[in-house]
């Protein structure tokens, strides 16, 4: 047998320490001294997935007013402590989780852990300030989706065509109707429900002392309260078993585009999910997979292709149920059909003729370092660790994940491709409204 | 619920920035190249400048489709290898690599698995010894630009862009960085392989090496790849851009568009001038970060926007600063009403001690950060080259930040934001946003 293991080259190898409070703070440590900076993640485990029914965009939302305001802080106080002390910051709302994540000089990290701290003890909401960022957000919907062309494709719009249950389906940005609808006391009861200590990943990855940086979030975590944790459910819905196709008019829009999404095994599997995501750049990155060579070098049917796991386009950090999806933008004078039928066929070709162990490696072997580069930052770390621990019990597939990737086989691939096919697939084309 | 009151901690004793060693050669060949460890994960970063800018006059605008097109099709072919092989033979060293032209130069951008850089360095001599734009990939490369540039025109960003550089740069090479379509149209594989034997030169051109891997050996490798790289060509001067001087706003008409895009451009000073630390500063208490005056007023106080930034850039023909915000349609005079009241009071009132020393200490503790990954050094180390500086630079400029004075800021509020000193461009429904803007300004409508 042929060892599976890459070259010692193409490996990282991180110091990864974990602890845990009485109350359910989860803690992952990543000590590197390479420069003096540090990068603070917190990952509550809840995300679009969970807002209630009435209240699309809920979950984005409240993290931004997990800005506005905490226990010891008023409005804009964390934003001036964290660039106040050299760092930057931001908060991100996914269909899963809600992160929140600042780096910083690393003189700076017992200040950033109390101010996860502060606002993770209770946040301190008032009418005003949900106003105000009720407004926000819908300019920041304004400004990425209504007035962009594609603006939401197909992020938002190809779960409604792929998914039934609400959870699964609705707009994670809202409709303005819902945003203006939500209450002080929406916010409280859900951060009460989802913002307890036992529900979140606290990492830390960079120039630290790992007992230290323990002892400190003993201090700044450790009296905040435990609470029951809601029990997350299940977002399970049956499969597709026929072609759904849907449609989204796109005002804005010079060109026509399609997205095909198909659904992949639970993430939860790596082993059987992994040969999707090598599968899904053996299809589409670059000019050297599959789709690329035939729309863009052969064909010359569309200007772009594009593929990815997940709704959001981050293959590890979704749980299930969550897709695979080919995107591919083209001229108006060539029918959306004819794209579709390419796809088809070239997965067909795929799952008869299958794929030789070069093409497999080499796919893998830019996987890799694309994966190193995303984690040689310290922000990249910090929140890949955190992810892995919240979902998977595991930071360390942080050091795994190369290895696991090069035991992806061919017939694995071609396995996975076979699955893809016309009659458990949704298609979402976009037709242009705008002037070319 | 009552927490008790917690102290906030104070902050450790600040690190001294870690500016690492550069190593610094010219090749026979007049390649320049600057070579930096850092271990990490076992990548190599690297970055290529190649001066590219357009010639003035007629000649420009048919320059920038080219560059444009040769950028897009530099990687569909060699004398050795054809689009597909290139692809492969980069995906199998574990290789990115993207090719693009902006005003100033051809960036060639990208990272290798460490034991894959000699394989990616002989590739990239390819690309830059013996391109082939080969025909057939060359006009589909050409079609696609066409279609690409209509999406990129139909959003309001790139539309307020090219209105803002036109009105700043006029017959500047500057005004325009995007191609028009009729120019990409005109573009034959000749006038791409002319092109790169012409301007695709060492002299002048400046490649960064960043990773896992010892100075003097990526400069030998870098040496053993490039050395044939020569060329007679010589680089093009990009004029001295014109004087900035504030003119009246332009409204550009976007039917139906349910936000404002505001734009100010305007001059600013170089990193080596000596108002430089106090402009960037002055800069980020205005709307250079989160925690400035103009986000806490037209976002977190009124909430007519998203996110409000402006930021200092460094083209070699001159700095410049651009500010923006995207502002739903019915606040667009309230919104430029704010935005020019907070750039006045810039310009005219002195900051607060404190507000100062908050915007000292991020613009110290950010230039730690930009360094801290491969990628990031790699483009601070390239980005300075290609303003003639060295990496210690940002020791310089950290103790310069130090000095720097409520009056200072005051001074280079005045010289720099001052709202007369501006080019505003707003992109919008004119029909729902003109006639309130006329209480505020004059109009000139695009």
């Amino acid at each position: 047998m042929p060892t599976k293991t890459p070259p010692r080259a193409a490996r990282a190898a991180f110091t990864i320490e974990r602890g845990r409070l009485d109350n359910g703070l989860r803690v992952v440590i990543l000590p590197d001294t390479a420069s003096p900076v540090v990068a603070v993640a917190v990952y509550y485990d809840v995300g679009m997935r969970s807002e209630p029914e009435g209240r699309t965009g809920f979950a984005h939302l409240f993290e931004h007013l997990m800005f506005q305001g905490s226990a010891n802080l008023g409005k804009t106080e964390h934003f001036t402590y964290v660039q106040g002390s050299g760092g930057v910051l931001n908060g991100s709302t996914h269909v899963d989780y809600t992160n929140y994540y600042e780096v910083l000089p690393s003189n700076a990290t017992e200040l950033a852990l109390f101010l996860e701290a502060d606002r993770m003890r209770s946040v301190a909401l008032t009418q005003e300030n949900l106003e105000n960022q009720v407004a926000v957000v819908q300019n920041e919907i304004r400004v990425n989706v209504q007035n962009r062309p594609y603006g939401g494709f197909p992020w938002i719009s190809m779960p409604p065509v792929l998914f039934d249950s609400f959870a699964n389906s609705h707009d994670g940005y809202g409709s303005f109707v819902d945003l203006e609808a939500a209450t002080l006391a929406d916010a409280q009861q859900f951060f009460d429900r989802y913002y307890a200590p036992g529900n979140a990943v606290l990492a830390v990855a960079g120039d630290v002392d790992p007992a230290q940086v323990m002892t400190w979030v003993e201090e700044q975590f450790g009296d905040i309260p435990g609470r029951t944790l809601p029990k997350r459910p299940s977002f399970a819905e049956p499969g597709l078993t026929e072609e759904r196709w849907g449609v989204v008019d796109d005002r804005l829009a010079p060109a026509p585009a399609v997205a095909l999404a198909w659904r992949t095994p639970d993430p939860a599997d790596l082993a059987s999910y992994l040969p999707y995501y090598v599968l899904v750049e053996v299809l589409t990155d670059g000019d050297a997979a599959r789709l690329q060579d035939r729309l863009l070098l052969r064909d010359r049917t569309a200007t772009s292709v594009g593929g990815y796991l997940g709704v959001m386009g981050d293959p590890l950090d979704a749980r299930d149920p969550t897709p695979l999806m080919v995107e591919v933008h083209h001229a108006p004078e060539v029918g959306v059909r004819t794209i579709v039928d390419a796809v088809d066929e070239e997965l067909d070709r795929l799952a008869t003729d299958g794929c030789d162990t070069d093409e497999v490696r080499r796919t893998v072997a830019r996987m890799t370092a694309r994966y190193l580069r995303d984690v040689d930052p310290v922000l990249g770390r910090a929140t890949h660790a955190a992810v892995f621990e919240q979902q998977r019990d595991r930071a360390e597939l942080l050091d795994d994940l190369p290895a696991l990737l090069a035991q992806v086989t061919p017939d694995q691939v071609v396995a996975a491709a076979a699955t893809l096919r016309r009659d458990n697939r949704a298609v979402l084309e976009l037709r242009p409204g705008g002037a070319a | 619920m009552t927490a008790p009151t917690r102290t906030v901690p104070a902050l450790g004793r600040p690190k001294p920035l870690k500016v690492p060693a550069v190593s610094d050669t010219t090749l026979d060949n007049g390649l320049r190249v600057l070579a930096v460890r850092r271990a990490g994960v076992p990548l190599v970063e690297l970055r290529l400048r190649v001066p590219f800018g357009a010639p003035t006059g007629k000649a420009g605008p048919a320059h920038v489709a080219k560059a444009s097109l040769l950028s897009d099709t530099l990687l569909m072919g060699t004398d050795r290898r054809d689009a597909g092989r290139l692809a492969r033979d980069l995906q199998s060293l574990g290789g990115m690599l993207s090719v693009g032209a902006d005003a100033d130069r051809l960036g060639f951008g990208g990272s290798v698995l460490v034991s894959g850089l000699p394989a990616y360095l002989e590739l990239l001599a390819e690309l830059l010894t013996s391109a082939a734009f080969p025909k057939h990939e060359v006009v589909g490369e050409r079609d696609r630009l066409v279609q690409e540039l209509a999406i990129h025109r139909s959003t309001a960003g790139v539309v307020a862009r090219e209105a803002l550089l036109a009105r700043m740069y006029g017959s500047h090479p500057y005004a325009r960085d995007l191609p028009l379509a009729e120019d990409v149209e005109a573009v034959t594989p000749a006038a791409l392989r002319s092109l790169h034997a012409k301007r695709v030169v060492p002299a002048g051109s400046v490649l960064t090496v960043v990773g896992d891997v010892a100075p003097a050996k990526a400069t030998a490798l870098v040496e053993k790849a490039l050395r044939g790289w020569l060329s007679g060509g010589t680089p093009v001067e990009v004029p001295r851009a014109p004087e900035q001087q504030g003119r009246v706003p332009l409204l550009v008409h976007r039917p139906g568009s349910v936000q404002t895009t505001i734009r100010f451009g305007g001059a600013a000073p170089a990193r080596t001038s000596p108002d430089y630390a106090a402009t960037s500063l002055a800069n980020l208490v205005f709307g250079g970060y989160f925690s400035s005056r103009w986000v806490a007023n037209i976002r977190e106080d009124k909430g007519y926007t998203y996110s409000p930034h402006s930021g200092l850039d460094h083209p070699s023909a001159g700095s410049r600063l651009v500010a923006g915000a995207d502002v739903a349609t019915h606040v667009t005079a309230p919104a430029l009403l704010e935005s020019l009241y907070e750039l006045g009071r810039i310009a005219t009132v002195p900051v607060a001690q404190e507000e100062l020393d908050q915007a000292r200490r991020y613009a110290l503790g950010t230039l730690a950060l930009t360094t801290a990954s491969q990628a990031g050094l790699a483009g601070q180390v390239s980005q300075l080259a290609g303003s003639g500086l060295p990496l210690s630079w940002l020791r310089e400029h950290a103790a310069a930040l130090q000095k720097v004075t409520v009056e200072d800021v005051l001074e280079a509020g005045a010289r720099w934001l001052a709202p007369t000193r501006l080019t505003p461009v707003l992109v919008g429904d004119t029909e729902v946003v003109a006639d309130s803007l006329r209480a505020l300004v004059d109009l000139e409508l695009g």
